[in-house]
C-alpha cells in the first residue's frame, strides 16, 4: 500500500491558493486510508484544470477528452471490475458539454466516483462562464451578465438514479477526504460535488464567500429520504447557507452487479469465444 | 437484359410489398429453403426508412455456383401490392414470371407488365381460406414460389416449423396448409402455369452445410474470434445488425453489447475498455462516426487499440438511411484533427467481412493504433451462402503488452519510449506491478508527463510516423481476378464492389474481352505495390459506389496515377455486374465488339 508520498507525481501547475490542491490531496488521503494498492486505482480526467489531476497522481491514469471522462471510466470499470475507478472533471467538463454521460453513467449506477471541481467559471480557457456559474455572473463570454440558470447537480444526481450524492468543499479537507473515502467504498456511481474556489478568475464565489456561507449537515439529517433530500439540494447562497455532506444515498444493484458475463472481469477472460456454435445456428 | 449465367441455375426473385407486410421474414424463409436444398443464395433487402408502408424488397438470387451479388434482371415477381409489379418493369427478364395478389393489385395494373406470363393469385382470399388473417398471405405466396421453382414444399415446411417451434405449433399449422393451398391454387388449373413448374430447383446433394450470414453477421462472429468481449454502439442503420447479432448471442458467447447513450459514449467506452486491456469494439455509420471523430484522436494519441467498424451509407446528415453507397472513404481515411497512423480494411464479401474484422484486432493491438473496417450498406445487410467461416488458422496477436518482470528489467518504464525502430511503445495494462504511468490526451514525454516541448512533440511525432511506415510495409497487395497479363481492361474498385467486378469480367470473356479486376481490400495505408501493378496494366477503368472516384484520387495522391475512365454509380443502390459491364461498353473504344 502507498503513502502520500509514493502518491505524488509531479508538482502541479495550479496557480497557487487554487482549491484543486485540497482535492488531490484529499484524493491521496482517501487513497491511503482505504489502503487501495495505487496499481490497482485507476483516475480517469476530462479537460480543464481539473483534467490535470492525474499528471499530479502516481497511479494509472487516463486523461481523455472534454466532457467524456465518465464514458472512458465506464468502459474501464466494464472491462476490468477489480479496479477502483475514480473520475476527476470540472463543472464545465461534466455539467457543461458532458452532461449527456453524466445522466447515463447515473442510471446505469456504474460503479465509479465521480469528483466534480465545481469553480462555477471555466479557468484553463481564461474564465468564461460555467453551467453552474449563478445568474448574472459577469465574465469574459458574458459581459452583460449570464441569462440562464444555473445547472442544479445535486438534484439532478438525484433525480437521475445516483445512489450516492455528496457535496463537499475545497476548504476543508479533511471533511473532504472523508466524503471522497466514503464514496470510493460506496458500490454504485457516487458524485461528489465540490466547491472548489478558482482565485483566479471567480471573484464572487471566493473562500470568504463560502467560509460565510458553506454549512454541515447535522447528525440527525437522513440522506435516505429522497424529498427532504431534494428540498436541501435547492439551498444555495447567503440566505438558506450551503450543505455540505452525504445529501443522498440509496441502494441498488451496480450495472456490472446485472449482466453475469461480467462476473468475472473481461480482461481475466480469455479470448477464445467459441464461434462454431454460432456458425451452425447459420445453417 | 437477360443475366448471363455462369452456371446452370441462375434465378431472380423478388417478393415485394409494403412495409408490414413480412416481406423480409418470407425472404428469409424462402432463401434459407434454397440453401438447405443445396443452393447458393444472394439476398439484398431494399426499404425505406420507415415502419410501415413504403415499397419494400427482399432479392433472391439462386445459383448452383457461389454467387457474387445481384443480378440486373428479375425472372419471378412475387408481387403482394400494386407496386410490387409497377416498380420492377424495367428490370423483368424475356423470361420473367410475376405472381401477384389478386386481391390487392387491379388486373389493369398487372397488365403493364403484359408479354410476361401473369399469375394472378388471391392470396388474402387463400389465407383466409385456410383459417388465417391477412398477414398470412406472405405464406400463401411462398408456397406459390416453391411450385413455381420446382423447390417444392418440404423444406419450406421444416422451416416453418423450425421458426414458430412446438409452442406455437397452432399457428405453425396454419402456415403450412396455407403455404400448400398456395402451392397448389399455383399448380391449379387456371392459373396460367398449365400445372407445371417453370423451373427446376431440385435438391442438390451437398458435402457440407451452408450458412446464410449477412456482412453485419460475418463482422460481428469475426469480432467475436478476436475475443472481442465489449460492443459499444448505438443504433444506426445500416450497422445496427452487429449490435443486435452480439446482443442475441450475450449469453451463449460470453460477451457484453452495451447500448450506449451516444456515439461519442460508444468509442470512448470502447476506448477505457481497450486501455484496461479487454479487446473492444465500436459499430456506426458514417453519421455517427463523424461524431466519434474526436474519440479517434484519443486513441491516437493514447496509442489506445481501437476496432471501429463503419458501414456506409449515402448522403450528409441523414442522407438515405437505407441504401448503399462508398462515399465515406477520403473521411475515414482523413478523419481527425493532426496526423496519425490507423489502418482502413474494405472488405468485399461476407468471407472478407470476417477475416477482416478478426485482422483488424491484430493490427489495432500489435501497432496500437484505431483500425477502421469500412463497410457499406450492401455488403452489411445483404446475405451470402458460405460454409462455416474456416478459422482454425487465424492467431491472436496483442502487441507489445509487458508485464511485471520485463518492466523490471527495463527500468525506468516509459509507456511512450520513442526509440523503437517500428514506433510501437511497450504497454502496460492497469493492475500490472511495477507499470504506473500516466497516458494524457495532451502531447508528452516517453513517460506520458505533459511535455510541450518542441523536443517531445518531434519525438512522439516521429515516433508516430515510424509506426505508419511500418504498417505500410506490412500492407498486402490488391487481390488480382482475372488474368492481368494481356487483360484488354482491368477494372480497380475496392470494398463492396467485389463480386460485381468478378462477374463483370467473366461476362465480358464470353464476349471476347480479356479483363481483369484489381480489388484492394486495404486501402489505408495505400499498399506500397499496387503502383507496379496499376503501371503494367493496359487500361485502367475504376469502378466506385461514389460520384468523385476516391479511390481513384487516392491512387493519383499516391502514385501520380491518373485514371481518367469511371464507372460510378451513386443513387444509393447496389452497383451491379450490368453496371460494370454497361459502363465498360459506353467507354471502351471497342464498343462495338461487345
Amino acid at each position: 500500500m502507498a503513502t502520500l508520498g509514493e502518491l505524488s507525481a509531479r508538482v502541479p501547475d495550479w496557480c497557487p491558493g487554487c482549491g484543486n490542491f485540497a482535492i488531490l490531496n484529499a484524493l491521496k488521503k482517501s487513497i491511503v486510508d482505504l489502503k487501495i494498492d495505487p496499481k490497482d486505482f485507476v483516475l480517469t480526467a476530462g479537460i480543464g484544470c481539473s483534467g490535470k489531476t492525474p499528471q499530479w497522481l502516481n497511479t494509472y491514469s487516463i486523461h481523455t477528452l472534454h466532457g467524456r471522462a465518465l464514458p472512458v471510466a465506464t468502459g474501464v470499470k466494464l472491462a476490468n471490475g477489480d479496479l477502483t475507478v475514480v473520475v476527476s472533471g470540472g463543472d464545465g467538463d461534466g455539467y457543461g458539454i458532458g452532461i449527456g454521460h453524466f445522466i447515463h453513467a447515473m442510471r446505469r449506477n456504474i460503479d465509479i466516483t465521480y469528483l466534480v471541481h465545481d469553480n462555477q467559471v471555466y479557468g484553463l480557457t481564461t474564465g468564461q462562464t460555467s453551467p453552474t456559474s449563478e445568474k448574472g455572473y459577469v465574465s469574459k463570454s458574458t459581459p452583460a451578465g449570464v441569462i440562464e440558470v444555473p445547472v442544479n447537480p445535486i438534484a439532478l444526481a438525484i433525480e437521475s438514479g445516483a445512489t450516492y450524492v455528496a457535496r463537499a468543499y475545497a476548504g476543508d479537507l479533511m471533511h473532504l477526504s472523508g466524503i471522497i473515502t466514503e464514496a470510493i467504498k460506496h458500490k454504485g456511481f457516487s458524485l461528489v460535488d465540490i466547491l472548489q474556489p478558482c482565485v483566479t478568475f471567480n471573484r464572487r464565489n471566493t473562500y470568504d464567500w463560502f467560509q460565510k456561507v458553506v454549512y454541515k449537515l447535522p447528525s440527525e439529517y437522513d440522506p435516505k429520504d429522497k424529498q427532504a433530500a431534494l428540498l436541501k439540494a435547492e439551498e444555495w447562497g447567503e440566505k438558506t447557507g450551503i450543505p455540505i455532506g452525504v445529501l443522498y444515498r440509496s441502494e441498488r444493484p451496480t450495472y456490472s452487479d446485472e449482466v453475469p458475463q461480467l462476473k468475472t472481469p473481461i480482461v481475466k477472460q480469455s479470448l477464445d469465444i467459441d464461434i462454431d456454435r454460432l456458425m451452425a445456428k447459420l445453417v | 437484359m437477360a443475366g448471363i449465367s455462369t452456371g446452370k441455375t441462375d434465378l431472380s426473385i423478388i417478393i415485394g410489398g409494403p412495409a408490414g407486410y413480412g416481406i423480409a421474414q418470407a425472404g428469409a424463409l424462402f432463401s434459407k429453403a434454397c440453401t438447405r436444398s443445396g443452393y447458393f443464395v444472394f439476398v439484398n433487402n431494399e426499404y425505406p426508412s420507415l415502419i410501415r408502408g413504403g415499397h419494400n424488397t427482399v432479392r433472391m438470387r439462386v445459383q448452383d455456383t457461389p454467387s457474387l451479388g445481384i443480378s440486373d434482371s428479375l425472372d419471378i415477381v412475387l408481387a403482394l401490392d400494386k407496386n410490387g409489379v409497377l416498380e420492377h418493369l424495367e428490370e423483368l427478364s424475356e423470361r420473367a414470371i410475376i405472381v401477384y395478389d389478386s386481391d390487392e393489385v387491379k388486373e389493369e395494373d398487372a397488365n403493364k407488365a403484359k408479354g410476361h406470363l401473369l399469375v394472378p393469385l388471391p392470396l388474402i382470399t387463400l389465407a383466409r381460406e385456410v383459417g388465417g388473417e391477412k398477414i398470412m398471405k406472405n405464406t400463401v405466396g411462398l408456397g406459390a414460389l416453391c411450385a413455381i421453382t420446382g423447390l417444392g414444399l418440404n423444406e419450406l415446411n421444416r422451416l416453418i416449423k423450425e421458426s414458430f417451434g412446438e409452442k406455437k405449433a397452432e399457428i405453425s399449422e396454419l402456415n403450412i396448409r396455407a403455404a400448400l393451398l398456395g402451392y397448389e391454387t399455383a399448380l391449379g388449373k387456371f392459373s396460367g402455369l398449365d400445372g407445371k413448374p417453370k423451373f427446376s430447383l431440385g435438391k442438390i446433394d451437398l458435402p457440407e452445410k451452408r450458412m446464410l450470414v449477412s456482412g453485419n453477421e460475418a463482422i460481428a462472429l469475426g469480432a467475436m474470434r478476436a475475443g472481442c468481449r465489449l460492443l459499444c454502439a448505438y443504433p444506426m442503420t445500416p450497422a445496427s445488425a452487429i449490435m443486435h447479432y452480439y446482443a442475441a448471442n450475450e449469453k451463449e458467447a460470453g460477451v457484453v453489447m452495451k447500448h450506449v447513450e451516444d456515439e461519442i459514449s460508444g468509442i470512448t467506452m470502447a476506448i477505457g475498455g481497450a486501455y484496461a486491456g479487454a479487446r473492444t469494439m465500436v459499430s456506426t455509420s458514417g453519421g455517427g462516426f463523424s461524431l466519434q471523430t474526436e474519440g479517434l484522436g484519443l486513441a491516437a494519441i493514447t496509442e489506445t487499440p481501437l476496432v471501429v467498424i463503419e458501414v456506409q451509407r449515402p448522403g450528409p446528415a441523414t442522407g438515405l438511411p437505407t441504401r448503399t453507397g462508398q462515399a465515406d472513404l477520403h473521411f475515414v481515411i482523413n478523419a481527425h484533427q493532426d496526423e496519425f497512423p490507423r489502418v482502413v480494411l474494405a472488405p468485399g464479401d461476407a468471407n472478407e467481412a470476417f477475416a477482416l474484422a478478426f485482422d483488424a484486432f491484430n493490427w489495432a493491438e500489435r501497432f496500437q493504433i484505431p483500425a477502421i473496417v469500412l463497410s457499406d450498406k450492401y455488403l452489411a445487410e445483404s446475405q451470402f451462402t458460405e460454409a462455416p467461416f474456416s478459422h482454425k488458422h487465424l492467431k491472436i496477436d496483442r502487441g507489445l503488452i509487458v508485464d511485471s518482470e520485463w518492466i523490471e528489467k527495463n527500468k525506468p518504464f516509459r509507456r511512450y519510449l520513442a526509440s523503437t525502430e517500428n514506433g510501437v511503445s511497450p504497454r502496460v495494462l492497469p493492475g500490472t506491478p511495477g507499470g504506473i504511468h500516466r497516458e494524457p490526451s495532451d502531447e508528452k514525454d516517453e513517460f506520458g508527463n505533459i511535455d510541450e516541448s518542441p523536443h517531445a512533440r518531434k519525438l512522439q511525432v516521429e515516433k508516430r510516423a515510424r509506426k505508419f511506415e511500418a504498417i505500410r510495409r506490412e500492407i498486402p497487395a490488391p487481390n488480382v481476378y482475372g488474368k492481368s497479363e494481356g487483360a484488354e481492361v482491368s477494372f480497380v474498385g475496392w470494398g463492396s464492389t467485389k463480386g460485381a467486378l468478378i462477374e463483370a469480367i467473366g461476362r465480358l470473356r464470353e464476349k471476347g474481352v480479356e479483363a481483369c479486376a484489381i480489388h484492394f481490400t486495404h486501402v489505408w495505408p495505400f499498399p506500397d505495390k499496387a503502383e507496379g501493378m496499376l503501371r503494367a496494366q493496359k487500361k485502367l477503368v475504376l469502378v466506385e459506389a461514389n460520384s468523385t472516384a476516391q479511390l481513384g484520387k487516392l491512387i493519383m495522391q499516391e502514385t501520380g496515377i491518373r485514371i481518367k475512365d469511371k464507372i460510378l454509380r451513386y443513387d444509393g443502390r447496389p452497383l451491379s455486374a450490368g453496371d460494370v459491364f454497361e459502363g465498360f461498353s459506353k467507354i471502351s473504344s471497342k464498343g462495338g465488339k461487345i
